[in-house]
């Protein structure tokens, strides 16, 4: 029953994408493609628009540590009317780490985003509002990339004055 | 003139920080703004936070008000991020556990799940039938204590302090029960990867069924005293108000969305453990507001109370609680104190642990008390996760914030923080 | 002549700071600075079963100008580190300060980019309690700690 639907999905995508959509994860419990980062946008209105995945339930992004296509980021949808978890992934380079925003099509894109930029650099072009979530604006480093030190560079983050200030 | 505008003192620390946050409500020099021509009408920067008892935690606010309306806000979220998903990428599986309680610290025993559950499903790992129930009672148990702190606390918010008491007496007995299943008060990292540590001794079952027996009573006192309660209603009807299109567009989750009238449950939507062979209901409200929310986690309560009584039905009397399975889980210690095979198989698994295959990824998400809970793991083939998300549900609900507090009056935001019961350890990750 | 014999019976003679360190110790206003899982705990030492009122610290103190003791309950971030020196600063002296808990002792299991190791990096800690998270009881034991610590060291002469 559940498997109709998501080959019937599968195959919907498949028409819309043609030769843009890369791959099928087979292993993923769940439908997991990787499609071409120029059609990102795009595919994401029709995902919404067509397919009825209404629910944005996170953004996030992964560093795969190799020389091209560094990043990936991973937008993971939920269908309410079909029951239906739906995963969808691009490839970000290393030299431009830039997205298309998608918070114009889900609203709640824009903390997912917002925490993206900060674990990993990615900026996301058209964001109304990118600041770091987590960390402070004067960190200058991306923690969750692989060659940040888990202890943390010394010194980039300032610790208070132990000293009162008389004031 | 300048000696209108107070002007706001140039920040001490974190000075880019402070001013990015300033500027995204375009007011970066001045907090109180004083009209000439109206002297009713006043524009002013309220910061709330982080540190302040109303806020669960250390959320910060910032908050432009004209007069008592909220025109606009920013949350400024961090304040206690620490890098858990960097450090679980430098942990084994089962050295992460313990950094799931403190995630959520008000429903320790969910992670736990939510996790293990994550883990089995990319190492293809089978639990024994009783270890799932036993998770399914301690996850329904630990829901009830973290819906009572809610309870308390936005009570206690919202102006009566001996809530909060009452509240606290009945978590203790569940602070107990959890003492004594799993030896500590509520970090509990009791379920393993593969089963759960230990079964429940008969005290425990006792302590349990005791509880079951007697907390309808005391909820049903708390309805009596709140349902109809003047005060509360009308701090709380009509407050924090959202509806169902916008909560999903905003991705609020758990009892926020279902008090807008959708019925997102991930015990429904998919269900894991044995929750789809359970009776039980999804309680829902379609007014959106902060007493639906009410509404809805009371509900809960009494379901999850409903979930344990057929638990302990249908979990099996005797059996295994952690597989047999020395490449997949922690022998018992009876093996290992007595066994050379089984101290080798403690020691690998302390020292790699379970090693899912290159390249597989997974996720899994589970009900807990604020909401889907989920954990993407991204496997290398070693015993560390190459990448590790947590989709957590307050996370979703604090994004939500911004929009619901947009026009509403300032003396109403500690209830509606409250009536979405974000938990600062659980967002900042 | 003792004072006795002038005032009747019913009254004793003491020294101005023995008066003082009895009525400071006794009444112990924590200021609690509840940041993570240690706050819950710190919440249930103020709750029914575990009741501070016997140790005269029920008053939880959310206002730093109205409390004795700071309670540093759960892992301090870089980023919170610059608002809890400014809270204890603005507390009024004489002040101490407890840090609850592994995290907020040493930085505990969180051994990360985002996390003070140990909140005594900017605080001047009185008590460590240890544990993940401590037991109420330990906070207990803690605020008996820093009423001997009253007792034994703050005088008088030292407060001006």
């Amino acid at each position: 029953m559940k498997s109709d639907i998501t080959a019937s999905l599968l195959q919907q995508i498949r028409n819309f994408l043609g030769n843009d959509l890369y791959d099928i994860y087979e292993e993923y419990p769940y439908p997991l493609i990787r499609i071409n980062t120029d059609r990102l946008h795009e595919t994401c209105r029709f995902l919404k628009e067509k397919l009825h995945f209404i629910y944005l339930n996170d953004v996030f992004g992964t560093d795969r540590f190799t020389s091209e296509d560094r990043f990936e980021v991973i937008y993971h949808l939920i269908s309410l009317r079909d029951q239906q978890r739906f995963f969808l992934k691009v490839y970000v380079d290393e030299e431009s780490p830039t997205l298309p925003t998608v918070t114009d099509i889900w609203k709640s894109a824009n903390w997912n985003e917002r925490e993206v930029y900060d674990m990993f650099g990615i900026r996301f072009h058209g964001h109304p509002d990118l600041r770091r979530m987590f960390l402070p604006e004067d960190f200058k480093y991306f923690p969750l990339r692989k060659e940040f030190p888990l202890l943390g560079v010394p010194g980039s983050l300032e610790l208070p004055n132990t000293t009162p200030d008389h004031e | 003139m300048e000696s209108d505008h107070i002007t706001r003192k140039k920040p001490t620390f974190f000075k880019e920080h402070q001013e990015a946050i300033y500027k995204s409500l375009e007011d970066k020099h001045a907090t109180v703004e004083l009209d000439k021509s109206d002297p009713l009408s006043t524009r002013m920067i309220l910061n709330m936070g982080p540190q302040h008892p109303a806020t669960h935690g250390v959320l910060r606010i910032l908050m432009e008000l004209d007069g008592e309306t909220i025109t606009r806000c920013r949350l400024d979220t961090g304040y206690l991020h620490r890098g858990i998903e960097k450090m679980a990428e430098n942990k084994t599986y089962q050295e992460f556990m313990p950094y799931t309680d403190r995630m959520d610290y008000l429903s320790p025993y969910s992670n736990n799940v939510a996790f293990c559950l994550a883990v089995e499903r990319i190492a293809k790992i089978e639990i024994p039938e009783k270890a799932s129930y036993i998770r399914m009672i301690c996850s329904e148990l630990s829901r009830i204590s973290s819906h009572l702190l809610w309870l308390g606390t936005m009570i206690m918010d919202a102006g009566a302090i001996s809530y909060f008491i009452w509240t606290f007496r009945e978590r203790e007995k569940i602070y107990d029960i959890f003492d004594e299943v799993a030896g500590h008060r509520f970090t509990v990292s009791h379920s393993r990867i593969g089963g759960v540590n230990n079964d429940f001794t008969p005290a425990a079952v006792e302590k349990i069924q005791k509880f079951i027996r007697e907390f309808p009573k005391e909820l049903q006192d708390w309805h009596k005293l709140l349902d109809r309660n003047r005060i509360f209603v009308d701090r709380n009807k009509g407050v924090g108000t959202i509806n169902p299109e916008d909560a999903i567009a905003i991705g609020l989750t758990g009892p926020s969305l279902r008090g807008t009238g959708i019925a997102y449950d991930v015990r429904r939507f998919e269900p894991y453990l044995h929750y789809g062979e359970i009776d039980f209901e999804v309680p829902t409200r379609t007014e959106g507001d902060n007493l639906a929310r009410y509404y809805c986690r009371m509900e809960e309560m009494s379901e999850s109370i409903r979930i344990i009584e057929q638990c302990f039905q249908k979990m099996p009397e005797k059996g295994p609680v952690r597989i047999d399975d020395a490449k997949k889980a922690y022998p018992s210690k009876d093996e290992v104190y007595y066994s050379m095979e089984g101290l080798i198989h403690d020691f690998m698994m302390t020292d790699t642990g379970v090693c899912p295959p290159a390249g597989a990824e997974s996720y899994h998400a589970i009900e807990a008390p604020k909401g889907e809970l989920g954990f993407y793991i991204q496997s290398d083939g070693t015993g560390h996760p190459w990448r590790l998300k947590i989709k957590s549900p307050s996370f979703s609900n604090l994004q939500g914030l911004e929009p619901i507090l947009d026009g509403e009056m300032v003396a109403d935001t500690v209830v509606i923080i409250g009536g979405l019961d974000p938990v600062m350890g659980d967002s900042d990750k | 002549m003792s004072l006795d014999r002038v005032m009747g019976e019913g009254f004793f003679t003491t020294t101005i700071d023995a008066l003082m360190k009895w009525g400071r110790s006794n009444a112990v206003w924590p200021m609690p600075m509840g940041l993570a899982c240690c706050a819950i705990e710190m919440m249930a030492f103020a709750g029914p079963k575990y009741d501070a009122a016997r140790f005269g610290s029920e008053v939880f103190r959310f206002s730093p100008r109205q409390s004795d003791v700071m309670i540093v309950a759960g892992w301090c971030t870089y980023k919170m580190s610059h608002a809890i020196r400014r809270v204890w600063d603005q507390m009024p002296d004489p002040k101490w300060c407890i840090a609850m808990g592994a995290c907020a002792s040493t930085g505990g299991m969180h051994r990360c980019y985002g996390v003070v190791q140990g909140v005594d990096n900017f605080l001047p800690v009185d008590v460590y309690i240890s544990g993940c998270p401590p037991r109420p009881e330990s906070v207990i034991n803690a605020i008996l700690k820093i009423q001997d610590k009253i007792r034994e060291e703050q005088s008088l002469e030292l407060d001006y």
